[in-house]
């Protein structure tokens, strides 16, 4: 049911009226012919019919609070209820993104030390935090580039370089910053065909954009020789940050060679995804590209009072990025993140990320399922691939996923990346129990009996839901994207 | 540490499986030389009491008595239920909805926001938001470039009373894709755009106008909307929900409507928080639909017949078609919409239209008492919605100062942002501000005003 059916005339949440009596439109008469003349059109419904309503939507979804997300690619682990405290304590809810610098300083001084902390993490020498989402800090990592090649005179350089396995944002972002993309193949080992990229690049190339560890879900072995040949050519190396929970505290980006990253916070720094936003997408950099970062960064005065950086203090910047400075609130939900973990707790991340994701591949092999890298060590994720399961029996990785969520797990990223054919990409966290794991594999170990003997029973799913599968195709065609005047 | 639930028993039995001695040997494929050295900026890891002990601490450090700051971020009453709803993990810890049959809340409530906005812009269709106000505004520029067949263009008129960070914004956006930014004066006296604007949208994609504008005013919409049309241009709305509950919504605007309406959602029940995460709401005509980026949430039909809810027009994001995708945007604000759809269905056609209107009034209350301290005049004539520009005998930044140490931020010293505007302070009322808070802020004003004179 829609909030609109249990809508009646004059119904109302009086309590929210804030001046029921003594309002009236007569204060508006100096607005003359700009006076709304129009209903509004929002539903009329008390109270407790928008609490009850509201409660009963949010109990017909999947959650990381309810359910094991072993969603590859999206880190879906466990969000500290402290740090969602601590970033509502009302001072921080209240304070104006525009308030005066000595109204600021609590505030400021967590994004200085978030700043400081990201640095660390990444081995990057400069951090501006204002990029709201990791597409957002991929364009301004870019777009960094872009700036740099730009302020050099050095104009040939239109081509971005992309592994063929990399995340959609990736071409997207390269393409909304001017540039042109081009694709590099990946071997059946799952690593950038460095051959292939020597071949590639040239006075054309502005810079490669990669993750490590790839999409595929291993580490990249050859990414120092990938830095060399890209450097040699006069490029420069963007991190995409979707993968830095495999790596926290075992391997830094900037020691890598990379010159630019963004971090995904909702995912490494465990903010709460929100059933899908808000993100955010910190920009770390090393020293080619600081003079060029995004508006406004904080900075630490000697007297220790701490201000913005803007426009004056990083005259070539890219400019600005939000109507303010960022996602402020994720921010303070990533500092307390990091102050909970502390050095210790951050270098066991990706240790025990690692140990989970190589112990569920290692149980679905034995489970007879069929990993897309055999001979790799899995890093924070791997790939399953379903590519015989759906020959023999027509059940394809889809329906794997959607029988999952009868069991109650929900399921792993499907078709991605592109070249693996009927794959699953699983990405258990370090914060779920060898318990939840076993109790995942034998699901899986389920369905895949149920595949063999009663494949419909699995083409057929989800069976336990609110609703069964969706004809995406009507919604496309049939378009009917709000509640028709009088419905 | 404190959230990974491994045993040491676990963790043997783990390794044990896999068939290596330590959690070390994970990592064989990592060159020797790449192992990261130990961190030297994170500090130890604390407790969550002591945390909480040192945030509130910080907090603290930030807090007011009263705030009368605007500039597109508006303090107003959120009702209780909206948070304590927000906060329930179902909504907050949920992905995005990609697997439908368990999503459904979060896609139905995205459902009812698109509704909602659709109906208080008074336009065709919505999308599921994308970040803030300004990449709303940036997103609605390219839109209108690859939209308008009439006029093929790069070339987006922008009013030059629109908040200049959006202006800033969209620069940074838009500028490597080749898109011009042209912007028309206002007439100093009303702050509104001057007279005939056709011949600056000649060949021109877009014309941006803000309703209310950056001082709080409000242009003659219909009249632009109309040269615009007349012009080929389209037109792109940047509107304040709250407003429209009072004033004439964009799908209204002259006599064929705005193309695009963007706005700054953070006045629907999202706290300041420092400026985010807010949500940028985005509406356009139905024939601009598939030209619209991020996310867009259909009502189909399950298998059954059933009514069920979906991610749709998915051939336009990026994770379908990578380097053609109308925009690399791949998250939409969920919370935040969340938080905007119980809002606007707790406040309701009644609720909204009180708040805009005990807004309006208050800020003609602070302006008439504020013009009666000598040398205090209202910067700009006409109408505004509920802010507006004061123009002060001294400098406007010293006086924020100094009511700043007494725990009132009386609003925006414009110096740094308009040219020649030292003097000028922009002051917003909202519904939360009563007749003494005006009073107070109208006494401190005088007093502050005379030490800074004084000290000059």
């Amino acid at each position: 049911m829609l909030i609109y059916e249990h809508s009646r005339p004059g119904r109302m949440a009086r309590a929210q009226y804030v001046a029921a009596e003594g309002v009236s439109s007569e204060l508006a008469d100096d607005l003359g012919a700009h006076a709304r003349l129009s209903a509004l059109g929002l539903p009329e419904v008390s109270e407790l019919e928008v609490v009850r309503h509201y409660t009963n939507l949010s109990s017909k979804n999947f959650a990381i609070d309810k359910q094991f997300y072993p969603l590859g690619s999206c880190t879906m682990k466990y969000n500290p209820r402290g740090a969602h405290a601590v970033a509502s304590i009302p001072g921080f809810l209240k304070r104006h993104p525009l308030a005066p610098l000595a109204n600021s300083q609590g505030y400021l001084s967590c994004a200085y030390e978030l700043q400081n902390y990201l640095k660390d993490v990444t081995g990057m020498q400069a951090v501006s935090l204002t990029p709201m989402a990791g597409a957002q800090g991929e364009f301004a990592g870019v777009a960094m580039i872009r700036a740099y090649h730009q302020k050099r005179g050095d104009n040939e350089r239109v081509e971005i370089l992309v592994p063929e396995a990399a995340h959609g944002t990736n071409p997207a972002t390269a393409v909304m910053c001017g540039f042109v993309v081009r694709e590099i193949p990946v071997t059946i080992e799952g690593d950038v065909d460095l051959e292939a990229l020597k071949a590639a690049v040239g006075p054309r190339t502005a810079g490669l954009m990669m993750t490590n560890p790839s999409t595929c879900g291993v580490f990249e072995r050859q990414v120092q020789e990938i830095a060399e040949t890209v450097h040699e050519a006069g490029g420069l190396l963007y991190y995409d940050g979707a993968n830095l929970n495999a790596i926290l505290g075992k391997v830094r980006p900037g020691d890598m060679g990379f010159d630019v990253l963004h971090m995904n916070l909702h995912k490494t720094f465990a903010t709460p995804h929100g059933g899908g936003g808000p993100g955010s997408g910190p920009v770390g950099v090393g020293p080619r590209l600081a003079p060029f970062l995004p508006t406004p960064t904080v900075g630490r005065d000697e007297d220790g009072t701490y201000r913005w950086l803007d426009q004056n203090d990083i005259p070539d910047t890219i400019g600005r990025l939000s109507s303010f400075m960022g996602n402020a609130g994720i921010l303070l939900r990533a500092y307390a993140y990091a102050r909970l973990l502390g050095a210790e707790g951050m270098n066991r991340v990706g240790a025990y990320a690692t140990l989970n994701a190589n112990y569920l591949a290692t149980s679905l092999e034995k489970a007879g399922y069929t990993l897309a890298y055999p001979g790799r060590r899995a890093t924070h994720e791997f790939i399953v691939t379903l590519s015989s399961e759906a020959k023999l029996q027509q059940v394809t990785a889809m329906d794997f996923a959607k029988r999952l969520l009868d069991y109650g797990y929900h399921a792993p990223t499907t078709y991605f990346p592109l070249l693996v054919p009927e794959c699953l990409l699983i990405e258990p966290t370090e914060t779920e129990s060898k318990a939840e794991i076993d109790g995942f594999v034998a699901a899986m170990t389920q369905i895949r009996q149920e595949a063999m003997t009663d494949p419909t029973l699995v083409t057929t799913a989800p069976h336990t839901l609110p609703v069964t599968r969706l004809d995406d195709v009507k919604a496309a065609r049939d378009l009917d994207l709000a509640v028709k005047v009088n419905a | 540490m404190p959230f990974i639930p491994h045993t040491a028993l676990d963790e043997q039995e783990m390794l044990g499986a896999i068939g290596v001695p330590n959690v070390d040997a994970l990592f064989d494929e990592i060159p020797g030389n790449l192992r990261a050295a130990p961190l030297t900026e994170v500090p130890a890891g604390i407790s969550e009491m002591a945390l909480k002990r040192l945030m509130d601490q910080r907090a603290r450090m930030d807090e007011v008595d009263l705030s009368f700051l605007g500039a597109g971020a508006y303090e107003h009453h959120i009702p209780a239920a909206v948070w304590d709803l927000v906060g329930r993990g179902e909504f907050m810890t949920a992905y995005t909805p990609y697997q439908a049959e368990a999503s459904q809340g979060t896609l139905q409530l995205i459902y009812e926001f698109q509704t909602m906005m659709t109906r208080l812009t008074a336009m065709d269709v919505a999308n599921a938001s994308v970040y803030d106000g300004a990449t709303a505004l940036a997103e609605a520029m390219l839109m209108a470039v690859r939209a308008n067949k009439t006029n093929k263009s790069n070339r987006i008129v922008v009013a030059g009373n629109l908040n200049p960070n959006y202006r800033a914004v969209c620069h940074t956006i838009v500028k490597n894709q080749g898109l011009i930014l042209e912007v028309l004066d206002y007439d100093p006296i009303t702050g509104c755009l001057l007279g005939s604007v056709e011949a600056a949208l000649d060949d021109a994609a877009a014309l941006v106008i803000s309703y209310p504008n950056f001082f709080g005013g409000l242009d003659d919409v219909d009249y632009l909307t109309d040269q615009a049309a007349s012009a080929g241009a389209l037109v792109i709305g940047v509107v304040n929900p709250t407003a429209l509950a009072l004033i004439k919504p964009p799908g209204e605007w002259g006599t064929r409507g705005a193309d695009i309406a963007v706005g700054e959602g953070q006045p629907l029940g999202i706290p300041l928080a420092s400026g985010g995460p807010y949500l940028g709401f985005m509406c356009c005509r139905q024939q601009f639909v598939r030209q619209m980026p991020g996310r867009i949430i259909g009502r189909t039909v399950d298998q059954t017949g059933q009514p069920g809810y979906t991610l749709t027009l998915q051939a336009r994001e990026q994770h379908i078609r990578r380097g053609k995708a109308t925009s690399n945007i791949c998250t939409n604000q969920g919370l935040l919409v969340t938080a905007a759809t119980i809002y606007m269905s707790l406040l309701g056609n009644e609720g909204l239209r009180q708040v805009a209107l005990t807004a309006h009034s208050g800020i003609n209350a602070l302006t008439d008492s504020a013009c009666q301290i000598d040398g205090v005049t209202a910067r700009f004539s006409g109408p505004v919605f509920h802010e507006r520009v004061l123009a002060l005998p001294v400098d406007a930044s010293l006086v924020v100062e100094k009511m700043a140490a007494h725990g009132v931020l009386p609003g925006l010293a414009l110096g740094d942002w308009v040219i020649g505007m030292d003097h000028c302070l922009l002051v917003n009322v909202t519904e939360t501000k009563t007749a003494a808070d005006i009073d107070r802020f109208a006494r401190l004003l005088a007093e502050m005003i005379e030490e800074v004179k004084a000290t000059c």
